[in-house]
């Protein structure tokens, strides 16, 4: 399929995932990403795969987990206050290190909090949110497109390190519609997976899926083991876009919908003759810190701009290490910056020499 | 000489971390013995609990996940789904199953999920110390009912296979205990009988096993 088609962020999700192979997925209704399940609910059939609606978030992850500890490829998705109820399955999938893709279309909160747009969960995403020393590897797309691209990468990125990927979205996002393409389906050979637990046949030792090591000295083996695996991540699965960076001296760091607003920002701001750039990380854990590095040279400052109070400002500073001041600003609760409201923040940073 | 006794091909030949006297040993091997009978071992695959059992992986000749505590019926649901031609058991505790995994006992009994469920009920926490369980007995003293189970404050004991019952797709729930020769005998018939529900008619079945905890009580 590669002609255009234009479609809702879930939607499109929910079809690249069928594309890329998913075969089973599990999940429970909360807004903003009931058209995920809804679309799945409808096309999971028709390719002769599995769609439940489990009876709550805590339930779903579950299944993925035993699905996964299969070999099949699986998916489960919500929103903030369901991502909250699927962590501890998630650090589970993570020390038996099953592969998964685990969508969040996040919104506003803290509690119940809104059903608008949000960033506030970069903190339980990119920080662990579970217990244990684990991470995730997180994608965040800013538009269909990329919904769609990065969709069909978390699949294989999550078998190649048997490692869950969550793909963090907003609001926005999983509404907007806009044209998007498929990747050529063409044959797609997953690799064999020798640890499944598919039954011990009397050619092999048995499989067993666990994160249970009561001796010391095995579990910290295990986190070392896994460490080395995150480590090989962070060398390898970076990824950032820059729009107009090379040159700036007021660089914008967003990502999501938010990159979308600081683009618009970023161009009326060259309008206005300020050196102003973008840059958008891809991968939200690993964080792109030392391509963000490289700009200081010529960067006089940073504004990290986020639907949230500030969190991933934090990373940003982490990757600066001081040596340029970091800005940052935010709207929160479902609040969307507008381009102008950014466009203030710029001129204003201008105006006080990028120190104020 | 002719064998009359021996190990069940899928209990593994090792020794078991249980405490003298404790039913679980029995159990796993009625499970074993019921998946040998059916000559299924090749395509079985087992969930544990968190509770004393969590390392029943080590001790059976099977493929096996470890669940998070309570999770047992959806992780099985998940195998299941995926490997609808494999059979699939959970072995789980009244901790387990009666508490903190209800949720997930009741929709995957109530989905019909082809699995069976051994529910060992020696009501109380085993594996933490002896505290009380939802199916303590009233006045049954445990570490965190020292004046005995008081029903007007921790409610009374649940009886899972009875709610069970009264839901639709189950197709076998049953109580038996291990406490004497002949209610072993019972609990075996009644263990094969679940996975015959499960192999020839692809339904849900479900065992509450009581079980001792010399230990703790
Ligand atoms: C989320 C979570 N809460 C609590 C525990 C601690 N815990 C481990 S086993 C157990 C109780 C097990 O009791 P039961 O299911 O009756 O099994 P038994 O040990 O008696 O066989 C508890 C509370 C845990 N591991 N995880
Ligand atoms: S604590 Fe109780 S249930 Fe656990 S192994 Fe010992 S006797 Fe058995």
């Amino acid at each position: 399929m590669s002609e255009k088609l234009l479609m809702k962020g879930n939607e499109a999700l929910g079809e690249a995932a069928v594309q890329a192979g998913c075969r089973l997925y599990f999940a429970y209704p909360i807004t903003p990403q009931s058209e995920l399940p809804e679309y799945l609910s409808k096309r999971m059939p028709e390719v002769g795969a599995v769609f439940l609606q489990a009876e709550s978030e805590v339930a779903a992850i579950n299944m993925v987990y035993g699905a996964a500890g299969t070999g099949a490829r699986v998916m489960t998705s919500s929103s903030s206050p369901g991502i909250s109820l699927k962590q501890e399955g998630l650090s589970y999938i993570a020390a038996a290190e099953l592969p998964c893709v685990v969508v969040n279309m996040s919104r506003g909160g803290p509690g119940l909090g809104s059903i608008q747009p949000a960033q506030g969960d970069y903190f339980q995403a990119t920080k662990g949110g579970g217990h244990g020393d684990y991470h995730l590897l997180v994608l965040a797309p800013a538009s269909v497109q990329e919904i769609v691209d990065l969709t069909t990468l978390a699949f294989d990125l999550a078998d190649k390190y048997r490692n869950p990927v969550m793909i963090m979205g907003d609001g926005l996002l999983g509404q907007m519609m806009e044209p998007v393409t498929f990747p050529s389906e063409g044959s797609r050979e997953l690799q064999p997976k020798p640890w499944a637990t598919t039954g011990k046949t009397k050619d092999r030792e048995k499989n067993v899926v666990h994160s249970l090591e009561l001796l010391p000295e095995r579990l910290e083996a295990h986190n070392i083991k896994l460490q080395r695996k995150y480590a090989q991540m962070e060398q390898a699965e970076k990824r950032w876009e820059e729009y107009l960076a090379d040159d700036a001296e007021i660089v914008l760091v967003a990502y999501g919908t938010v990159a979308r607003i600081c683009r618009s920002a970023v161009d009326a701001a060259r309008e206005k003759g300020i050196k102003a750039g973008l840059f958008r990380p891809i991968s939200l854990w690993p964080y792109p810190s030392e391509a963000l590095a490289k700009l200081t040279p010529i960067a006089k400052c940073f504004l990290c701009v986020e639907m949230n109070t500030g969190q991933m400002v934090e990373d940003v500073r982490l990757a600066l290490e001081g040596r340029r001041p970091v800005h940052f600003y935010g709207r929160t609760g479902g609040m969307v910056p507008a381009p102008e409201e950014v466009l203030a923040q710029i001129e204003k940073l201008v105006a006080g020499r990028c120190e104020a | 000489m002719i064998t009359v006794f021996s190990r069940p091909r899928s209990l593994a030949d090792v020794s078991t971390h249980y405490c003298p006297g404790c039913t679980h040993g029995i159990i796993h091997r009625l499970v074993a013995e019921a998946i040998d009978d059916f000559d299924v071992a090749e395509r079985t695959i087992g969930v544990a609990p968190v509770g004393c059992a969590v390392l029943a992986y080590n001790y059976f000749n099977l493929d096996f996940q470890e669940a998070a505590h309570g999770r047992a019926p959806a992780v099985a649901t998940g195998i299941k789904r995926a490997l609808p031609d494999r059979i699939v058991f959970t072995y789980q505790g009244d901790g387990d199953l009666a508490s903190i995994g209800t949720a997930e006992i009741v929709h995957a009994a109530n989905r019909g999920e082809a699995i069976t469920v051994i529910y060992v009920n020696n009501a109380i926490y085993g594996m933490t110390g002896g505290q009380m369980a939802p199916t303590t007995l009233e006045g049954q003293k445990t570490s965190t009912s020292p004046y005995g189970r008081d029903v007007s404050n921790a409610g009374y004991p649940i009886r899972m296979a009875e709610l069970l019952a009264t839901l639709n797709a189950p197709r076998y729930i049953a109580r038996v205990a291990v406490n004497s020769p002949v209610h072993v005998q019972q609990a075996k018939k009644a263990i094969k009988r679940a996975f015959e529900v499960q192999i020839k008619e692809n339904a849900f079945s479900l065992v509450e096993v009581l079980s001792t905890c010399p230990t703790n009580w």
